[in-house]
């Protein structure tokens, strides 16, 4: 199950990332060795184990549907890379 | 459909914008418009750091929602991330459901030609709308730059989950025709379609006539209007339909109806297809739902159109086809309603009217579809904001059955209603539109006209029927079209013998 | 005076009983600071001209006679994950290198309104990704006991600065030891809080369901305070625990005797230096004479917290750190022809090494085909090694181990071999992925680098892991002593 350059490049469009064949050559060696290492996982049996993806068991929190004061546009688009008439701009889609 | 050949099967998936006062995880407003990035906080703008905190609103509109599409409630359901990047996405992720949605397995029985026909509801889930992207240089495809507005991003949103049971365009048209009733009526969602609090994706497929497999579908986006639905289903089909005589393969993609263009567009192919990346999200606990809080909203729902539907027509007994346009819409329904309360011939369900009864609500039932629903429509406006209220309609309508005004004269008052909002009485008064029911003063008239016009008298006498409708004419114009048609006939022939 | 070797207890008396002012003592641990920040390196930002401003209207408050508070006056520290309206917050990260938030996160309003002064931000691992803070856009921070060693990580700025006298508390946050490791190797004080004790609104996240905000200090009555002041519910934090805040000094100068401290076995096997070892089993003797009963249990599932870790924190992160785009805030990329690219070449040029393999170990674990046998396998044990705990805390009031397994190690040593990297947080991540609290306390020396101690509590029970630290500091006075600055560093 050993993992190949091109899935880490699947992977890595997925992610949204960028990769110089060096660094997929170097993430290929490296994911693969911590992959192997957590396959470690595959000796336990875990057949009538819950997953656990809380760390404790809160339940229905929730807040009134009540209106709160929002941000100045100025405020909202103050850290934008680039901007237009308090809109957030950028490059052509497609 | 057996015209054509093949067999068209289809599902919806809709969304419906809740409506709610505030956004789904934050504070902020979920009102339509405004200007650009004014109603976003740091946590509908995903801010790094931020957290969000589920509006109670949300959970109990979708259970609404879920159990009016008659589904099963889920005793436990959680969020999920939906990871995909996309500039009107601040996260980068959709909160939304994944594995354990809010409802499932539900179903709405439509209507076609007056034949039944159940269409499941796979499932009803929560998640949050995106922000909005506006192209410089008009279309997607041939902008220079985007520019992104957040103003929506976190409205609460229930995405309404068909199962692949729609075999024609009708009825996928009378499927969201049925749903935008019963979230109307539910009033989970306001439902404007040109404001994008609906807003209809289809999945569309043909396979030839008796093959039990699936054809490859499609999915298509962006159809924001009824008009819409149809016109891109046509030409998908169409599409599709060609490409099979020609032998080809339907390749599994995303298509977006351009409503300019008139056709579907490809966004992308399977290959590109999204991997999302579905997983618990680990800022929101889970929702577990107990047998009193299904009870509670339960106690919440109204009657729904159907039910409406057979109400008016066993109390009332207008015709099922009125009684399925007024239920329709919910506004119009609970105008209707209220027009009979106002007439005084409100009955609870499971009780009918007598004959007078049911000829009011026939007049109520004919004025709404006809003239009101006309004005209305013209003036771009719906039931809830008429400037004629149900209360005016039927003080016009007694003021016809009492005598007071004819049916011609309630013509220019139900005009000066519609324009001015005044009470039909007020209008007759000013305008001295009374009718006039004095024999002597209709009789002075009658045979004032008689008088002047005796080559008319010559032709009556001659046997032409024309000549009655003549004189009749000449004491409306001469009366301002006030005087009592009854009268005015009755008194014209007995005039009219005497000569 | 030294003002900057004391503790916030400490300074609080000499602030109420006017020997010294709020003023005074801002000068005097922001002279330390820049004395010795070309050494350590523990800085990201400073504010030291509003500091001083805020520190003059706490001494005015002093001379009108009005109460302070126990932080009041007190010179901070806040690692740089943490958001602070209108100050720069980078997460140590090209990325965010120029992000100024509009809020700020809940810990630093409530210290804020308790009056603690905030000299700057401190440095960390990128996106709180690593063990020895060298994974920085800055430069990396150092040991303050010898500066050729790395100060641990993520927090290392957290813990080094409150180790050089820097800062009299600090705080941090611990999403596999972040907090514990650091602390351990810098001689000082952190706690790990129990999951949704402190609120980790206006946190960045790293790994939302591990991530918790804690103190560091000089001694365990300072961790105390910062807790009353950081801890409780948060209505903008949905994983916050709806409970009540005990008061947390109210756990010191309480004996110990009687109490039964489980010894997990497996936090004393093969990889644990020679020299730890030998201070914790000294540190043992002494629990003994202050009439706790020590045994041996184990934690059966110990062995499969790393692999279990390197799965969750991975695969939240990846989805955690989508956000930065190019699009709202932060670094963009100068050469975008398009949308796809800007975001590709945004978070390829932003993001460093170890983020970069996070995410993409992440990504890979949550992506379709994958997602059972790596990440649902992971939570499912996880639920295995959250049972082992349960298990013995039915037996003990708290369990002890050693926080690392060694003491720091050289800057730049485990750089290139990330699998070794995780190993230095072999002890802690267990904790994290059980949601209970852990405190690290410094046990004593070996070569003169400080070993750390660990106890680890029941859910919301961070009040017994004070009261035992207490204890064993008391009995010591390990606390006591002040890095020394020596040695240097080539890297
Ligand atoms: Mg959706
Ligand atoms: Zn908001």
């Amino acid at each position: 199950m050993a993992l190949t350059k091109e899935e880490v490049q699947h992977v890595a469009k997925l992610a949204r990332l960028e990769l110089s064949e060096d660094e997929v050559d170097k993430y290929t060696v490296q994911l693969n060795a911590i992959l192997e290492y957590a396959r470690k996982l595959e000796a336990l049996d875990t057949t009538n184990v819950p997953p656990t993806a809380h760390a404790f068991p809160l339940q229905n929190v929730m807040r009134e549907d009540k209106v709160t004061a929002s941000m100045a546009q100025e405020k909202v688009v103050s850290n934008a890379p680039d901007e237009e008439d308090g809109f957030f701009k950028v490059p052509r889609i497609v | 459909m057996r015209d054509f050949d093949f067999e068209i099967v289809m599902g919806l998936e809709v969304h419906a914008e809740l409506h709610t006062k505030s956004k789904i995880f934050c504070g902020c407003t979920t009102e339509f418009g405004g200007e650009q990035n004014t109603h976003v906080c740091p946590v509908c703008l995903g801010l790094p750091g931020v957290l969000p905190v589920l509006n109670e609103k949300v959970a109990d509109y979708a259970m609404k929602a879920g159990l009016a599409l008659n589904c099963k409630i889920a005793s436990f359901s959680k969020f999920d991330r939906k990871n995909y990047f996309y500039p009107d996405l601040p996260k980068a992720y959709q909160i939304s459901q994944f594995d354990l949605p809010i409802a499932s397995g539900g179903y709405i029985d439509i209507e076609i030609e007056g034949k039944k026909k159940r269409i499941g509801i796979t499932r009803v889930h929560m998640e949050e709308d995106a922000g909005k992207l506006v192209h410089g240089g008009g279309s997607l495809a041939y902008a220079g730059y985007s520019l992104a507005d957040y103003n929506r991003t976190g409205v609460p949103l229930i995405e309404i989950v068909s199962e692949p049971d729609i075999r024609s365009i009708e009825e996928a048209i009378a499927y969201l025709d049925l749903l935008k009733a019963i979230l109307e009526y539910t009033e989970v969602s306001d439902c404007k379609m040109e404001q994008g609090s609906l807003r209809c994706d289809a999945n569309v497929s043909l396979r030839p006539w008796g093959q039990k497999e699936l054809g490859t579908k499609t999915e298509l986006k962006n159809m924001n209007s009824f008009k819409a639905l149809q016109k891109a289903l046509e030409y998908e089909i169409e599409r599709q339909a060609e490409v099979l005589r020609e032998g080809g393969k339907i390749i599994q993609e995303t298509r977006m109806w351009d409503e300019n263009k008139g056709e579907t567009i490809s966004l992308r192919s399977k290959e590109e297809a999204h991997d999302y990346r579905y997983f618990p999200d680990p800022d929101l606990p889970p929702i577990i739902i107990s047998e009193e809080w299904v009870e509670r909203i339960r106690q919440t729902l109204p009657e729904l159109p159907q039910a409406r539907q057979i109400r008016l027509v066993e109390s009332y007994g207008l015709p099922s086809y009125d009684a399925s346009v007024i239920t329709g819409s919910k506004a119009m329904a609970d105008y209707f309603d209220q027009a009979c309360s106002a007439y005084g011939i409100a009955l609870p369900a499971g009780q009918s009217t007598d004959d007078k009864g049911k000829e009011r609500a026939k007049q109520i039932s004919n004025y709404m579809m006809g003239e009101l629903s006309r004005r209305l429509n013209a003036s771009d406006q719906g039931y809830q904001d008429s400037p004629i209220t149900p209360e005016n309609l039927v003080e016009l309508l007694t003021l016809i059955e009492g005598g007071t005004i004819s049916g011609k004269i309630a013509k220019t008052v139900f005009d000066e209603m519609f324009e001015s909002g005044k009470k039909p009485k007020q209008i007759v008064e000013e305008k001295g539109l009374v009718q006039i029911s004095d024999e002597g003063a209709i009789a002075a008239v009658v045979s004032e006209v008689v008088a002047k016009n005796p080559q008319v008298v010559a032709d009556f006498k001659a046997g032409k029927d024309k000549a009655v409708g003549f004189f009749v004419g000449q004491v409306m114009k001469a009366t301002r079209g006030k005087a009592n048609p009854g009268l005015v006939n009755k008194l014209l022939m007995e005039e009219l013998k005497k000569q | 005076m030294k003002l900057y070797s004391k503790r916030a207890h400490e300074l609080h008396e000499l602030l109420v009983s006017k020997q010294v002012s709020a003023v005074e003592l801002v000068n005097d641990v922001a002279a330390r600071l820049e004395d010795v920040e070309p050494k350590v390196l523990a800085f990201v930002s400073q504010r030291i001209e509003d500091a001083k401003a805020e520190a003059a209207r706490v001494d005015d408050k002093i001379a009108s006679g009005e109460t302070i508070g126990p932080l009041e006056g007190i010179p901070m520290a806040i690692k740089d994950n943490m958001c602070t309206e209108g100050i720069p917050t980078t997460c140590s990260s090209k990325m965010l290198h120029n992000f100024v938030p509009p809020y700020s996160a809940t810990v630093v309003r409530k210290l804020n309104e308790a009056g603690a002064i905030m000299l700057g931000k401190v440095n960390m691992d990128e996106f709180a990704m690593g063990s020895s803070c060298e994974n920085s856009w800055q430069e990396g921070t150092r040991n303050p006991w010898r500066l050729e060693r790395v100060p641990g990580g993520s927090s290392g700025g957290s813990a080094a600065s409150v180790a050089a006298g820097q800062a009299i508390f600090s705080l941090g946050s611990d999403t596999g030891g972040s907090i514990r490791q650091p602390a351990a190797f810098c001689g000082v004080v952190g706690l790990k809080p129990t999951y949704g004790s402190v609120s980790r609104y206006g946190l960045i996240a790293f790994a939302s369901s591990l991530d918790q905000i804690g103190p560091f200090s000089r001694d365990v009555r300072d961790c105390a305070q910062v807790m009353n002041v950081i801890a409780g519910h948060d209505p903008l934090d949905s994983t916050s625990a709806p409970i009540d805040r005990p008061d947390y000094t109210s756990f010191l100068n309480k004996s110990i005797k009687g109490w039964r401290i489980g010894v997990p076995k497996e936090y004393f096997g093969e990889g644990i230096d020679a020299e730890v070892e030998e201070v914790l089993r000294k540190a043992m003797k002494t629990l003994e004479s202050l009439g706790a009963e020590l045994v041996e249990c184990s934690l059966p599932h110990t062995e499969y917290a790393l692999p279990c870790y390197y799965i969750i924190a991975p695969a939240e992160a990846s989805s955690n750190l989508a956000r930065y785009d190019g699009v709202r805030y932060g670094f963009r990329t100068e050469d975008a022809e398009d949308l796809i690219s800007m975001f590709s070449k945004t978070r390829s040029e932003g993001f460093g090494e170890e983020v970069k393999r996070r995410i993409m170990l992440g990504t890979y674990a949550l992506s379709s085909g994958y997602y059972d046998a790596y990440y649902l396998k992971a939570l499912k044990v996880r639920t295995l090694i959250k049972q082992d705990f349960d298990r013995a805390f039915e037996k003990f009031d708290v369990l002890l181990s050693p926080t690392t397994p060694t003491v720091a190690f050289t800057c730049g040593d485990r750089l290139e071999n990330p699998l070794q990297m995780y190993q230095s947080d072999i002890c802690t991540l267990s904790v994290n992925l059980a949601g209970i609290p852990a405190i690290s306390i410094n046990a004593g020396f070996a070569d003169g680098l400080p070993i750390g101690l660990q106890f680890m509590g029941k859910p919301f029970e961070e009040g017994r892991l004070l009261q035992i630290s207490h204890a064993f500091e008391e009995a010591t006075g390990c606390h006591s002593q002040m890095a020394p600055l020596k040695g240097g560093c080539e890297g």
